[in-house]
């Protein structure tokens, strides 16, 4: 198996979730989107760490996955407030600071 | 045999992620979504990272999706997201990423070696937790910190107002 392939897994993961995260106007599912692009950029640094045979790259994925976590938590409290307020999770209607 | 395996599970996230965006129900693309993690883990598994592949199934498949779907659930939406007005954006975003994909693979070319580096069992338990509480003690540390920040932050924000 060349690590060339999982390099070029971890680019087309990580261009599909930005496709998602532009086209799409739903708060939640774009929010998905950034999960799936950490998840690409996960994927990258565990095939480095295959490639140099060093352990760094999977201690920064622990912490990415921790910190994924954490901005998961936040993120889903946030969009609850704006569902709240707007009784809607169109990103389009976040608007306030529009000019 | 790995060669297979990672083709299928390859496949099978791809899949997912592209069935993503052309599913408009939150509920699907929650769903799709822990398909492609769970592939994602099986990718992990294969690179020699047994404990990163069992904590992404855990939390990602596990504890993110649960959140998800319960923010999803709590926000009821009865129909799906009405379709993009503007058009254009279809075309801005696929040009934006065709280039962005141009980039990734014009870096990839860089990559020197055809082959890993052989070395026996890599992502074992025991390397990663003495690697974690040797060398990045304090990272480690500070993210119990982090936790408890976003732990704090998201009930204050989803909390109810007394009046309500």
């Amino acid at each position: 198996m060349p690590p060339v392939a999982f390099f070029i897994l971890s680019c087309l993961l990580f261009s599909l979730g930005g496709l998602a995260f532009i086209i799409k106007r739903d708060l939640i599912t774009q929010f998905m989107a950034i999960e799936i692009m950490l998840n690409a950029a996960n994927l990258a640094l565990i095939a480095a760490a295959k490639f140099s045979g060093t352990l760094d790259a999977q201690i920064i994925v622990f912490f990415v996955i921790t910190v994924a976590a954490a901005e998961a938590a936040v993120g889903l409290a946030i969009i609850l407030l704006i569902y709240r307020q707007k009784k809607n999770i169109r990103s389009e209607e976040v608007n306030l600071l529009k000019g | 045999m790995a060669i297979f395996l990672f083709f299928l599970l390859a496949a099978l996230s791809l899949a997912a992620v592209a069935g993503m965006i052309f599913s408009r129900h939150q509920a699907y693309n929650a769903l799709l979504l822990a398909v492609s993690f769970t592939a994602l883990g099986g990718i992990f598994a294969l690179l020699d990272a047994p404990f990163i592949a069992a904590v992404q199934i855990i939390i990602y498949a596990g504890a993110i999706m649960v959140l998800f779907i319960f923010v999803i659930m709590m926000i009821n939406l009865r129909e799906p997201m009405p379709p993009l007005k503007k058009k254009w954006v279809y075309g801005l975003g696929a040009i934006l990423i065709m280039v962005i994909l141009v980039e990734l693979f014009l870096v990839l070319r860089s990559i020197p070696g055809k082959n890993f580096a052989a070395t026996a069992a890599l992502g074992s338990v025991r390397s990663l937790g003495q690697m974690l509480f040797t060398r990045y003690l304090y990272p480690f540390e500070i993210t119990s910190i982090l936790i408890v920040a976003a732990i704090v932050g998201s009930l204050y924000l989803a909390r109810r107002k007394e009046k309500d």
